[in-house]
Order: C-alpha cells, then structure tokens, then sequence
C-alpha cells in the first residue's frame, strides 16, 4: 500500500506492505535505527516515538494507520546539532546507561512533559511506567525528566 | 556523606559526563540489528515446545518452498557442521558430567526453547513465516522441573551420563575438619534453613542480536554479536568450528546491556556462523523477547541448606551450606562454577574461625540452562548468611544489627586472612553498618515500629539490613587455574600516544553500559596530564583489541582501568628517557607533572608531553637504541581478587490485607573504594539495587509441572517499572584497595548483592509480629499474603 509520511520534517512516500508494523518502517525502510524494538507484546517502550506530537509506543502500529500523519523519532530531535533540553537532561544526571531503552525513554519523557509541564516525582514515575529500563533503576531517569521540567 | 582520601585535586573522583552518551541519546549509535547488511539472510530458529522429548523426525520439505526461504535445516543436517560441541569452559571438578550440547538438538531435546531446526531466507519475516511448515514428531518424556526431584534420578535427561547430577564440589577447610561438627555440638545457638533462589531471567533490554559478514576470497569472517564477551567468543568460535583463529574477528557495537547474560558462546553465533560460511553471504538472527525469555540462559536457581553455630554472645563458631545448583538441560559457558563463585562468601562479613563446611551438588533438570546473572553466585551467597544471620538474631532476641557488630571482623583485622585462605585486602564493615544506620535513621524506625507494628495493625514497619563483601575483579590467573577454570584473569591495555598528542587507548574490557569510554579516558588524563577528550578509548573489536578477556564480573575496573593506569606510567618512562635526552638532564633530575618534564630546581628547562609526542614520531633526534613512537602494552595479572563491601538498610511497610510490600526507603552504602568517576558508580549502585529488589519482590521464572515457561514476555514477568520502585540514598565510605595502584575495587554487582537479602530482611521483620520467620522470594502481594495466613494457621494450631 502507499503511504506518504512526514518523518522528522521529510516528507517519505512509501509502498508498504499492510502488515508492516511502524516501528519496522522507520527503521528498516527509513533507516532511522535509533528507534529500538525490546519486546512483542507492547509492554518496554523501547520503540517510542512521536506521532502528531504524542508518544506512540511504534510496534502497537501499522505503517499504514500513520499515512499522512506526521512522526518524530529520536533522530529528529535534536536540532541544528543541539540535543534538544531533554537529551541534554539525561546527559547531565546520567538517566541513561546502555542506552537501549533512551530513546523511548526520552521520546516518551518529553510527550509527558508537554502534557504535565511541572510533574511531581511521583507523577514522572507513573508517566513513564510504560517504558522499561533494566540499568539504571529509574533513579536517575526520573532525575532527569525533573530536571528538564525545571529548565 | 563521602568519607574522602586525600587524593590531590585531579579529573580522577569528579563527576564528569559521559562521552558515550550523545550517540546513545540521538539514535546515532548502532547496535547489532541497527546495522546495515545489504544481501544478508536472516536466521530463525525452530524451538522446541517441550522441556523433554525425543525427536523422531523433522520434515522441513514444505518450509523450504515457502517464499523467501533459502535453505532449511534440522539438527540433523548440521551435526556435521560442529567440529566440537559448544564450549563449557570450567569442569569444576575432574569428573564432572557434562553432555555434549549442540546448537541445534538432533536426538532429543532438554527444555522448552531447545533449538530443533532453523530457516534461512530474505526477510525475519519470511524465515518465521517458514518456521510454522517444519513439521517435527517428538515423542514426549517427562519432565524434570523440580531440584530435588531432578537429584532422585527418576527420569534421567541425558541417559548417557546415568544421572542428572553433574558434579558435587566441597569446600573443606584443611587441617580442620573435626571443627565444624565439634562447633555445632557445642553451640549455644544453632540456625538450620532452607532457603530457594528462584530462577531469574535477566532481561536486558536489548535482545541478542547477531550478523556473520564471511569474506569468501579474502578468507575472513567477521562476526557481530550483542555480546559482553567478544574476545572469548572470538576463540570458542574459532575452536568449535575449526575456524583458525587468526581469520575470525568479533566485534561487538553498541550492547543494550549483559548482567552476565550476554557472556556466553550461544548456539545462534555459531549458527550464523556456520552457516554464513557454507552460504558465503552475510546471515544475521535478532532474538524476539518471548525467545529470549526461554533461550537466552536464567540466573540463580538453587536451593540452599544453610547452618549456623553460634556461641552464647552470638559470635560464630561454625558455617555448613548445603547447595542444590539447577543448571538446566544442559551446561552453557560456565554454569557449573556460578555457584563456586560464591563458595567462599557464605560467611560474608564476618570474624569465623576455620570451621566451614561448603558442598555443592549441580543438576540437570529440563529447564533453560543456568549462568552467570549480575553478581553470579555470590548474591546467593550473601543473601544465604545475612538472612540466616536475621534468624539467629531474632532466636537470641538481640538487634540483628547488634548481632552483625559483635560479628564483623574489624577493621584493624585486614588484611585478613580468612578460612578458606583467601585473604580480604581491606575493609571497615562497622563504618559502613553505622553510616547505613545513620541515614537510614534505624533507631528511629525502630521507635516507629513499636508503636506501629500493634496486634491488629493492619500496616506494618519492617526494617532489614544487608552487610556484604564481594569477592570481584576477576580474577587471579592461578587462582582460576586451582577453581580449574580454563582461562585466565589478567587484562590488557595499550596507551598510545599520537603525534599530535591525542591519545588512543585500546582495552580488552567490553563495555555495555558502563562508561568505560568516560572512565578509562579520566585515567589516562589523570596519569599522562592531558584532557579526557583528547583520549580515544578503542574496544570491543578483536581486529583493533586483539587481546582481552571482556567485561563481568566487577573486573573492568580493577583488571582492566589499572592495565590501562600502569600502561601509562610506562608511556611516562619512556618519555622522560626522551625528554632527559632533549633536555640534556639526567632522567632522576626530571619531575612529570600537569602533562610536562622539568629538570628539578629549573623551572624554565622544561618539555611538555606533546613535544615528547612529536620527537618519538619524527625520530630524528632519539636516545640511541629507543625505538620510535610513543606507546606501550602492558597485560596486568591481579595479585588478589578486590573485595568491595558495604551495608544496605532497607524500610518497608506491608499491608497486611493485600499483601503489598511497599519500600518507604532504600540506603546503600557501599565501599568500592578510590572512585573514578562517582557519577557511573552511584549508578551502578542504583541499577543493580533495583535488579536484586526486583528479585525479591517481583521476579521468578515460573513453571508449571510440564516444563512450560509460564511468564514467557515482557508483560508476564515483572521487571519492575519507575512507578514500582523508589528513589535510593546512597553513602560511600572510601577504602582504597591496597593491591593495585588505582585503589580501585569494582562495583558492577555490589548493588545487587546488597540488595536481595536487605529487603527480604525488612519484609520478615515487619512480619515476624504475626509469627512469619521465613517466606520464598518474590515477596509478591500472594507469597505475602500465604505467608500471613500460613503463619495464623499455625499459631491457631
Ligand atoms: S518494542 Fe514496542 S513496546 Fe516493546
Ligand atoms: S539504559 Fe540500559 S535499559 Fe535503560
């Protein structure tokens, strides 16, 4: 099927197949790797991205249901060579170790804080139940997500 | 709250960003299944659906015509493929029974997720498509789920060793052996449990990954693994299939993280292999999670019969363990020797006298294999003597924090040599139990909880601590070699200093997660004067480091970072022998400090290590007989293992309708001593906190009767969530090692050795009001609530 997608600002027109899920799209026909996939059954959030502005958790969907939606991946955040505040956030509090699970982790951190701009410790750890990390023990993550909310 | 040496000022201790991260954290980095390898096939691996079975035929006919596919095989078809089984690497005793274990099972299989047979084709997709046509008869065989059922040779799994039980291995104490039955028949108190460590499944958040890249008419083969261990992987490969060695390299990307999983040989490397030789095009497999949960190797998974003697003031006289160690169907790299690795801590902490008594039995049962899970064998061990220390506590009816200072051996006892005849280079367990206490305001909970803890509360307050030594930075050579461990322990590192004075470092650790870019980089800095970012930090690429033995094991660090500390002080000797030359001074008249030579008492003769750099590249003007260039190799053998220690305290409040355990606080004070970089160590400490937390209150490997995995999926098996745990305190107490010259010590798994035991600890104190003395881990709102009940009935009673 053809799809026309906008991915970090391009505009991608694709033949995909329809059981094509978008987490496989971005990352096998873009090339756009940094999304990661930990699981298959929705439940690490390692795949986060943004669709339309809101967190997404990309393997929940098909290539084909983001037709003429617009979709930012990790790669598209930082901007003119500046990691956007949140990277830079988990940078400075150490909120990433291996690194596997940042991506979704900071795609799914800055979608909470648009939502909730002032968030209590309590309400980041609830936020981002959804997204896995098997390094850091969340201490650091939520630092992290608090520190760029005071930012 | 830092006790601190006095260290002059120096990058070495501040808390500098990592270097790793922007790649990490903008999608740049690339992990196994990022890469891009235009033509390659794409493996997929039948498993078996049962835990014991034998196969009686395999017809891979209709799976071969579907689209996409390019050739299937069954085990069968490859058996000639192997030119050894896969490697298990430590016979930890002489006779020891180990099966030959193939990476696809022909004759029969041992557990659910065994290899059967495996699809090529042009797509993931195509090759699992293709997995659901190979039609395979087995004839099913009961299976072996439970230890002690395994140990009664009921059914045996592998009919050519006769019985399940691999291997019995004591630990007796020379010259000593009548001591331990005399302690116990003259004890004032005696403690005898039996405690289970359930099976673990270590979930990394990236899967295991691989990509065999043959080089058909250059000879090569290139293998890219998601591993912590490409420098082993690199020999057994080359050893299992008659690889000669010099054309295998192993490289290892960007690695989502091991605890110990990811230091193995698997059967899909050599697969991908194997079979990228025989098709000479590139073949590359990624695991889906529900596979990793049944084919990537479980941790823990014993039973441990623990004992204690104890005089009347509570002081220790005797240790007997008695262990049960499930391996699985069969052995993988080291399964055997995981709980060896924690022989010698069973008396953790603690002043004993030479009246210990060690034996471990390893069985087969038709499970996941077993290995090395963060802290590998010395969590159990830990966890075995500070919970059995608890239950001495509460028998005599003193604080069990009491209990463990009347214990401890002090201070002023180290180095200190101990039962076993290893000797503990340094420590102060009473500074760390009392800067635990502090922060965890123990006097305080303790007024809290008698208030609190009431007939009838329905909430209760428990406290628990957890004191711990770790016996890492492995590992002595020659200590391995009497474990009868077939490698050796040393690390390897070259410094290299460019002309234009930027550094290359080469390292045989592996990181995957740790820093090590940013750690090692501080080291170099610290000794050679010069800037972290003008350091490059070379890793994971037998091609570039050809020599190493990888990263567990808490060895990076105190195997590894001091390599790299003496492979500079080596630089610094050869280029003051320059420096002297150009100066025309005598090499004791130079001093070396902030990255320049100075002839001592004059201040203006002086060279900076960038000129060094520049004369040893142009070579016109050298001392005669110094070879050109700026570099040196050094491979560093530890003299002893590092022995980091600490104390954990954790609070917890259970509520005694639901069973829920909910953890008010957390603090670790660990000792690892001198730190490199506080930030990369405060978070180890809090990831492996969580991972032994998650132990005990959330995890275990489920099995029903038949063998069958019942929480094969991220969403069935609990790896807790940030709303699942809570923010951790921590404290350091600094005792630098006094074995090598960094004072460096390790903490990869302190956090989870720590951990288990504290806060099962606190979970039976805020019990023990309604009778509960024990309960198996996880401490989950039902083994809570079982607990209660089972207790009540035998109060009742
Ligand atoms: S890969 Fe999408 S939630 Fe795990
Ligand atoms: S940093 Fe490794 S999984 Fe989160």
């Amino acid at each position: 099927m053809k799809i026309s997608v906008t991915v970090n600002g391009t505009v991608h027109e694709s033949d995909v197949e329809p059981r094509t899920l978008l987490v496989h799209y971005v990352r096998e026909v873009l090339g756009l790797t940094g999304t990661n996939i930990g699981c298959d059954t929705s439940s690490c959030g390692a795949c986060s991205l943004h669709v339309n502005g809101e967190a997404v958790k990309s393997c929940t969907m098909l290539a084909v249901q983001a037709d003429g939606q617009s979709i930012t991946t990790i790669e598209g955040l930082a901007v003119d060579g500046e990691m956007h505040p949140m990277q830079q956030a988990f940078m400075e509090n150490h909120g990433l170790q291996c690194g596997y699970c940042t991506p979704g982790m900071v795609m799914a951190a800055t979608s909470l804080l648009k939502e909730n701009p002032n968030p209590t410790e309590e309400e980041v750890r609830i936020g981002l139940e959804g997204n896995l990390c098997r390094c850091t023990g969340y201490h650091n993550i939520v630092k992290s997500v608090l520190a760029a909310a005071a930012k | 709250m830092t006790v601190t040496d006095d260290r002059p000022a120096s990058v070495l201790g501040t808390r500098r960003l990592r270097k790793e991260d922007p790649a990490l954290l903008t999608g740049e980095a690339k992990y196994t299944n990022d890469l891009d390898l235009p033509g390659a096939l794409h493996l997929a691996v039948l498993r078996s659906p049962y835990a014991h079975a034998r196969i009686i035929s395999v017809d891979t006919s209709a799976a071969a015509t579907s689209p996409g596919v390019v050739a299937v095989y069954s085990g069968a078809d490859l058996a000639d493929t192997w030119g050894a089984p896969m490697p298990s690497a430590w016979a930890v005793t002489a006779d020891m029974k180990n099966p030959a274990h193939y990476p696809l099972a022909s004759g029969k299989v041992c557990y659910v997720g065994d290899g059967v047979a495996c699809v090529l084709a042009t797509s993931d997709a195509a090759a699992r498509d293709a997995l659901d046509l190979i039609d395979v008869q087995y004839e099913p065989l009961p299976a072996v789920v439970d230890l002690e059922d395994a140990l009664s040779d009921r059914v045996v799994i592998h009919e050519d060793l006769g019985t399940n039980s691999s291997y019995t291995w004591d630990l007796k104490i020379e010259g000593h052996e009548g001591q331990v039955d005399e302690a116990f028949a003259n004890a004032a108190y005696t403690v005898r449990e039996r405690f289970v460590q359930q099976r673990l499944i270590p979930m990394a958040m990236e899967p295991r990954a691989v990509a065999a890249v043959p080089q058909p008419f250059g000879g090569d083969m290139v293998l890219y693994s998601a591993t912590q261990v490409p420098h082993i992987l690199k020999v057994m490969v080359a050893l299992t299939l008659g690889i000669p060695e010099h054309q295998m390299r192993v490289i290892a990307p960007a690695v989502g993280g091991g605890f110990g999983s990811k230091l193995d040989v698997y059967a899909e490397e050599l697969l991908c292999v194997a079979l990228a030789r025989k098709h000479k095009v590139p073949v590359r497999w990624v695991e889906e999670r529900g596979e990793n949960t049944v084919a990537t190797i479980h941790g823990r998974g014993q039973i441990q019969h623990v004992e204690l003697a104890a005089d009347a003031d509570g002081k220790l006289t005797a240790v007997r363990i008695r262990i049960l160690a499930d391996m699985g169907g069969y052995q993988q790299l080291i399964t055997a020797g995981i709980p060896i690795l924690g022989a010698f801590l069973y008396a953790g902490v603690y002043d004993l006298p030479h009246a210990y008594d060690f034996s471990c039995t390893g069985v087969y049962t038709t499970l996941t294999p077993t290995d090395a899970y963060r802290g590998a064998g010395r969590p159990e061990a830990t966890y075995a003597i500070e919970r059995a220390m608890d239950v001495l506590a509460d028998q005599m009816g003193i604080d069990p924090m009491d209990l463990r200072k009347r214990n401890f051996i002090r201070k002023e006892q180290f180095p200190y040599t101990a039962f076993t005849g290893l000797t503990y280079d340094s420590g102060d367990h009473l500074a760390a139990a009392e800067m635990a206490a502090e922060l965890a305001d123990y006097a305080g909970v303790r007024a809290r909880q008698a208030t609190q803890n009431v007939p009838g509360a329905t909430k209760l307050l428990g406290i628990g601590q957890a004191s711990y030594f770790e016996m890492c930075g492995l590992a002595p050579s020659r200590v391995l070699a009497s474990l009868n461990y077939s490698a050796g322990g040393w690390e390897a590192a070259t410094v290299r200093v460019l002309p234009t004075n930027k550094v290359q470092v080469v390292t045989g650790t592996a990181p995957h997660g740790q820093g090590h870019e940013t750690a090692w980089s501080m080291i170099v800095a610290d000794r050679l004067g010069i800037s972290p970012d003008d350091v490059d930090v070379l890793h994971s690429d037998t091609a570039i480091a050809p020599l190493g033995l990888d990263t567990y094991g808490s060895r990076s660090l105190p195997v590894g970072g001091v390599a790299i500390a003496m492979a500079c002080d080596k630089v610094i000797d050869k280029a003051k022998k320059i420096a002297a030359h150009q100066l025309e001074a005598n090499e004791d008249d130079l001093d070396f400090v902030g990255g320049s030579f100075t002839v001592k008492g004059s201040p203006d003769r002086t060279m900076p290590l960038a000129a060094i750099a520049f004369e040893a590249f142009t070579a016109h003007n050298l001392p005669d007989g110094l070879e050109p260039n700026l570099e040196a190799q050094v491979t560093y053998d530890p003299p002893n293992f590092s022995w980091p220690f600490g104390t954990h305290i954790c609070t917890v409040e259970i509520d005694t309708e639901t069973g829920q355990v909910d953890v008010l606080q957390y603090v670790a004070v660990d000792d690892c001593g001198n730190q490199v970089n506080p930030l990369i160590v405060e978070g180890q400490v809090h990831g492996g906190v969580v991972q032994g937390m998650a132990q005990a209150l959330y995890e275990e490997a489920v099995y029903d009767s038949d063998g069958t995995l019942k929480n094969a999926s991220l969403a069935e098996y609990l790896v807790p969530a940030a709303s699942d745990v809570p923010n951790i305190t921590l404290g350091h107490t600094v005792t630098p090692s006094p074995t090598n010259p960094l004072g460096v010590k390790g903490i990869g798994e302190a956090g989870t050795i720590g951990s288990a035991p504290a806060v099962m600890n606190a979970v039976i104190d805020a019990l023990s009001s309604l009778g509960v003395s024990d309960m198996p881990m996880p401490a989950s709102p039902h083994n809570v609530w079982k607990a209660i009940q089972s207790a009540q009935q035998g109060a009742s009673k």
